[in-house]
């Protein structure tokens, strides 16, 4: 029986799978101890939840146990490798490369340490969202200490060559670092393999819970070092004070097991639903697929539909379904995403895209019923725009003189 | 953001879709926005020349769902009204009627653009001068 609303906005966030629920509650009751209190059961209780669960992360991304900070979430952690990175390694040099499809986190990041006296170069990417390797190295000074290039993109799901990536940082001595969110859980990622030295991933985008996250800091070839920017109690080897959240890092550590458990069925199963979402959305006339179709994760799709807006499109089924698009008619500014926009979409095709995040509870009835509504909608907008009626009767948008407003 | 009940009501039985035909001399066409800014309105009305009421407005809008009830809305308080008439409605009446949030305020002001293009239009084809309105342009 199928189910409404549908979610399929997974990339924001995914729902706690019940199993990862059911690990996490006796750590509100019966266990609640703090992981810092050595001298009672209470203490020891946590702090054992803490170690076990640090080795599940560790397990899925294929690092050492030590090597795990946990912090509240993504953010904390680009913040962290960021400001932390650049402040540890200020007399080396003070220039960091990065890229401007990244998350806010970290591009606001760096707008700081701009303000701090850094030097950061912001990289276009290439229009199916790839970094072009030749412009990253190009991009390299004596002074470059940090390259931060996410893993996976929030929106169009694209995948970097993080193994190339990785190795050009390595060759030039400099430190390589990935916000790895949207990857990690979902794609195998395998810092020794990958070649990362710190990367940051959160558990409510893999089944777990939010206000959990995690920043990966290498301590072998080379050993790395990043400044605390919370201090405190010492917690965390000094990196990052504050009290653990225990049942949320029990639940992160659950959820990282079942991730690394059930991956690769999972990914078969929401691949094979994903296609067909893609596909059958793509009969549709003038819509386009966002990004390189190959090297993307394997859950998202970002579509435009031109001639009709988002927002607009989305209001035709949002009570039912939920997904996210790159028209930003609601916000202050009303610019459109620029992640498509880098990708050198125009703005009215940016206003016209939608995105699809599937999950490991996304069924194919909610799928064929997507597709339907969408569908519907998409054809019932273009009767209502004038835009389609203009491209009908043959005109060439581009020549027309637009009111700006 | 929830949208009003009347927006929705708008959205999903737009009154007034369509198209006139744009070289008859009684229609007037008002075309605002722009395909980048994620709004582009086309409003229409037709007016009897004998009495100079509009007897007829259509619309069609890419737009949000407030961009689609405003020019909705508009049409069907064009109908009816004297081309003078129809010059005074005021974009601060839509957001009244579709209790509009502020960040959709720019959508009525859109339609209230369309409306007096569309009537410059009409005037402008049968020779009369066009009518100099306020700018309320908010961006």
């Amino acid at each position: 029986m199928l189910k409404l609303p549908i979610y399929l906005d997974n990339n924001a966030t995914t729902p706690v799978d019940p199993r990862v629920l059911e690990t996490m509650l006796p750590y509100f009751t019966n266990h609640f101890g703090n992981a810092a209190s050595r001298n009672h059961p209470f203490g020891w209780e946590a702090e054992e939840a803490v170690d076990y669960a640090r080795e599940q992360v560790a397990q899925l991304v294929g690092c050492d146990p030590k090597e795990i900070i946990f912090t509240s979430g993504a953010t904390e952690a680009d913040n962290l490798a960021l400001k932390g990175v650049f402040e540890m390694y200020s007399s080396k040099g003070n220039h960091i490369i990065t890229v401007t499809t990244e998350h806010k986190a970290v591009l606001d990041t760096c707008k700081h340490i701009e303000k701090l006296g850094g030097e950061v170069t912001y990289l276009d990417v290439e229009d199916d969202g790839l970094l072009d390797l030749s412009k990253l190295e190009a991009a390299i000074k004596p002074s470059t200490i940090l390259i931060a290039v996410m893993y996976a993109n929030n929106e169009i799901g694209v995948v970097q060559p993080v193994k190339e990536i990785s190795a050009i940082a390595k060759k030039h001595g400099i430190l390589f670092f990935t916000d790895a969110t949207q990857a990690v859980g979902k794609i195998p990622v395998d810092v020794m393999k990958d070649g990362i030295d710190l990367m940051a991933f959160s558990a409510h985008k893999m089944y777990g819970p939010k206000g959990v996250g995690a920043l990966y800091v290498r301590r072998k070839n080379p050993r790395v070092k990043v400044t605390a920017q919370i201090d405190g109690g010492g917690h965390e080897r000094g990196m990052r004070s504050g009290t653990l959240n225990v049942p949320g890092i029990v639940g992160f550590g659950k959820a990282c097991e079942l991730c690394r458990l059930e991956m690769e069925e999972n990914t078969k199963r929401i691949t094979v639903l994903r296609n067909k979402l893609e596909n059958e959305l793509l009969q549709l006339e003038e819509s386009y697929l966002n990004g390189n179709k190959d090297q993307r994760l394997p859950h998202v799709s970002n579509i435009s539909f031109k001639y009709v807006e988002g927002e607009g499109l989305m209001m035709g089924f949002n009570k039912n379904i939920a997904v996210s698009s790159g028209s930003a008619c609601t916000s202050a500014s009303l610019e459109p995403s620029y992640v498509l926009k880098a990708l050198g979409l125009g703005d009215d095709l940016a206003h016209s895209s939608l995105r699809f995040g599937l999950s490991r509870f996304t069924t194919e009835e909610e799928i064929d019923y997507t597709i339907q509504a969408v569908r519907e909608t998409v054809l019932k907008l273009r009767e209502m725009s004038p835009l389609w009626e203009m491209h009908k009767d043959g005109i060439d948008l581009t020549t027309v003189e637009w009111a700006h407003h | 953001m929830a949208y009003s009940d009347k927006v929705i009501d708008h959205y999903s039985n737009p009154k007034n879709v369509g198209t006139l035909d744009k070289s008859s001399k009684s229609v007037g066409t008002g075309l605002v926005g722009a395909p980048e800014c994620g709004d582009v309105m086309r409003l229409q009305i037709e007016v009897d020349d004998a009495t100079g009421v509009i007897k007829d407005a259509k619309f069609k809008t890419f737009g949000c769902g407030s961009a689609i009830a405003s020019s909705s809305l508009a049409t069907e308080w064009l109908k009816g009204k004297s081309v003078e008439e129809a010059g005074k409605i005021d974009n601060m009446d839509i957001v009244e009627e579709l209790n509009l949030p502020p960040v959709k305020i720019h959508c009525s002001v859109l339609a209230e653009d369309a409306i007096k293009a569309a009537i410059n239009d009409y005037r402008k084809k049968n020779g009369l001068e066009e009518v100099s309105f306020e700018d309320k342009r908010v961006h």
